[in-house]
């Protein structure tokens, strides 16, 4: 079917700036994304699924600029031993990084993978992000595929010893990113995955996660202060049988914030828990759209998402659980709430089930509102001041979404961060 | 100590007056009751005390130390040494009890221009207290409220007040929900606070609690006014008799 015209043009227009990395063996990947594309076009403000967020800087030729972000504060993880892989305005910088080398894993550059022939990597690069294109459209993950000029390929093997660190350094007003990471979590393997900082103007991510039976990735993730910036990140995922992955978004500030997550449950009892906490002022935007498909036995899903918004700041949370014919005993659980500190803010949201299996636990829910008075009194009653007993309502109110975090260090981490966001915003 | 004077209040949405003229002083060291039947006003007057949204004073006055209470923010008042234990203590999901107390305790010494007490002297005051109240690690530790049973809140409530320290304690229906044993328990840590230089205004409905907690002084209140004023034996005549022999005579 031919594209509307507007949306054929659009397209055109951002496929003409766009070169096509020479990249060997991914290149029937990208070629087939390509057509993908082609046939999708780029999101429109007139699609169902961009309803709450419109596209429009997501898909023009060109980024919009955006201010560097400076601060004297350090990097959020900084204080953690892991190992570091550093991208300037998404473009892997060697200088700044660690050795890609730790036991238990295998970590090249997807434009490497092709001349070391890693089979894994060449059956896993865009396979994922195919398969999320049904039932509902994500052109900017194909876009993605297509066209992403860096990214990383990790296979675990074992147990690292220590979390693998992707930070992002955005050094350019007008950089225009996409990066493509793959990771492949062997049977029994174990991984944690933290990516912080500010990663271009214009941000376009994709990862692939692939957990075979009895994995477990963590993943852990700060969108930072760089308020300017306009990201759409993807995540897919697909879990093998008793695998486990738990993901972790903190979202602070940010003009245009879209992180979709795309869930497969497709071996029995799989465990997969995705919750975020974004705190946003004034011209803030941030949409959480999440698709869970169970498509094996007994697995768990849960979305846990958090948002505190003031000044006239929108959230957007599309929540999906779709349980397959014969995902029985499945546990689905779906929390969306904001914490809305003035009238002028928004909150729009739009969580779904569709269930095709009898024996099944699903729930859902989503709130607004603001804080509670009797508590906010409460505590003012005790002496704490009103901008303090704020705040500490506040901490609260993201609480359950932090404490989806399981690494305690890492949660203290985020909730410091929380903190400070909170005592520069009040 | 507290010194209200003709004390007018409204409800701020709707036009009900609720308190008509509330005269009472507290002196330092002495403990006040307040009884009444329900809705004469006994729960207005502590909420505006204490500094409660929803309320109008429309005349009278309300000082401690000679400080104008009603002018005061609730966080203030409780600087200045204002304590609410709450009849219905308020669930708060997500903040740790024992980050709360800390935070309220440190917040007031701060309004004062005191040190903050370090984690280690707040640490071993807090489990000090909190064992004779028979609140044990894991109550501290739970969010607060969240989750106990009536009678720990109650007793969550003068734990507070004992890490607080306040000049004037105010309890409102503190038996209220209580059985004899967790009444028994909470009237000790009143007790235990009871000192020349502390002021108490225990609103009841009930006799029970005036058994363990002995007032000086014991007030009826009825339709936003006190009406009698004697000692201890007014509170055995109410529950002999109930309110209704007291206001036919007064009125």
């Amino acid at each position: 079917m031919a594209l509307p015209e507007v949306k054929q043009t659009a397209t055109e227009a951002r496929l003409a700036n766009l070169v096509m990395p020479d990249a060997g063996c991914t290149r029937a990947a990208r070629e087939d994304a390509l057509a993908r594309v082609l046939e999708m076009g780029l999101p429109g403000r007139r699609d169902e699924y961009w309803k709450y967020t419109r596209p429009d800087t997501l898909v023009s030729a060109e980024a919009p600029t955006a201010a560097l972000f400076h601060s004297d504060e350090a990097m959020l993880f900084s204080e953690f031993d892991r190992l570091k892989i550093v991208f300037v305005d998404g473009v892997f910088s060697p200088e700044e990084s660690d050795d890609l080398e730790l036991e238990g894993v295998t970590i090249d550059r997807i434009e490497d993978i092709c001349c070391k022939d890693i089979h894994w990597a060449k059956e896993l690069y865009g396979v994922l992000e195919a398969r999320g294109q049904t039932p509902v459209q994500r052109p900017l993950a194909a876009l993605n595929t297509a066209f992403a000029a860096d990214g990383i390929a990790i296979h675990v093997t074992g147990k690292p010893s220590k979390p693998i660190s992707f930070i992002y350094r955005h050094a350019s007003e007008t950089s225009d990113a996409m990066l493509h990471h793959i990771i492949r979590v062997e049977s029994g393997a174990e991984v944690t995955i933290l990516e912080n900082g500010p990663a271009a103007s214009r941000f376009n991510k994709c990862m692939e996660i692939d957990i075979a039976d009895e994995g477990v990735l963590h993943h852990v993730r700060a969108q930072g202060r760089d308020h300017e910036r306009r990201a759409a990140t993807h995540m897919f995922t697909r879990l093998g049988k008793e695998s486990v992955y738990k993901s972790f978004t903190l979202t602070v500030n940010g003009v245009l914030t879209r992180n979709e997550q795309v869930i497969e449950l497709t071996g029995d009892d799989a465990v997969a828990h995705v919750a975020g906490a974004c705190v946003g002022d004034g011209d803030f935007h941030h949409d959480d759209t999440v698709f869970v498909t169970h498509d094996a036995v007994n697995c768990e899903s849960r979305q846990v998402f958090k948002k505190v918004l003031r000044n006239g700041a929108t959230g957007v949370f599309q929540g999906k659980i779709l349980v397959k014919e014969g995902a029985q005993k499945t546990d689905g659980y779906q929390i969306s709430q904001s914490l809305l500190l003035d009238d002028d803010s928004q909150f729009l949201a739009k969580p779904e089930l569709e269930i095709y299996a009898d024996d099944v636990a699903c729930s859902h829910g989503s709130t607004s509102g603001a804080i509670d008075e009797t508590a906010l009194f409460y505590l003012r009653s005790r002496g704490v001041p009103t901008k303090d007993a704020t705040n500490m309502l506040t901490l609260a109110f993201l609480a359950e979404a932090v404490d989806e975090i399981e690494d305690e260090a890492l949660a203290e981490a985020i909730v410091s961060r929380l903190e400070g966001w909170l005592s520069r915003h009040s | 100590m507290l010194e209200i004077k003709n004390l007018h209040v409204k409800l701020e949405e709707e036009e009900k007056q609720i308190l008509k003229g509330v005269d009472l002083t507290v002196e330092a060291g002495k403990v006040h009751a307040i009884m009444g039947p329900n809705g004469s006003g006994k729960s207005t007057l502590s909420y505006v005390l204490s500094g409660r949204d929803g309320y109008e004073v429309t005349d009278g006055s309300a000082t401690l130390d000679g400080e104008d209470l009603l002018e005061m923010e609730p966080e203030e008042r409780a600087a200045a040494g204002v304590f609410l234990a709450f009849q219905y203590p308020v669930e708060i999901p997500g903040v740790g009890n024992m980050t709360f107390l800390r935070t309220a305790v440190n917040a007031q010494r701060k309004a004062r221009g005191e040190d903050e007490l370090s984690a280690a002297d707040f640490l071993k005051e807090v489990r000090a207290k909190a064992k004779s109240l028979k609140i044990d690690a894991d109550m501290l530790k739970r969010p607060v409220n969240v989750g106990f049973s009536g009678g720990e809140k109650k007793r969550n409530e003068i734990l507070q007040m004992a890490m607080l320290e306040p000049k004037m304690c105010i309890l409102d229906e503190t038996d209220s929900g209580l059985d004899v044993d967790a009444m028994k328990l909470v009237a000790e840590g009143v007790n235990a606070l009871r000192d020349e230089g502390r002021g108490f205004l225990v609103i009841t409905h009930y006799q029970r609690l005036l058994d363990h907690i002995k007032p000086d002084v014991v007030h009826i209140m009825a339709d936003g006014k006190i009406v009698k004023t004697g000692g201890p034996d007014l509170a055995l005549e109410v529950e002999n008799n109930g309110y209704a022999d007291i206001l036919a005579e007064v009125n």
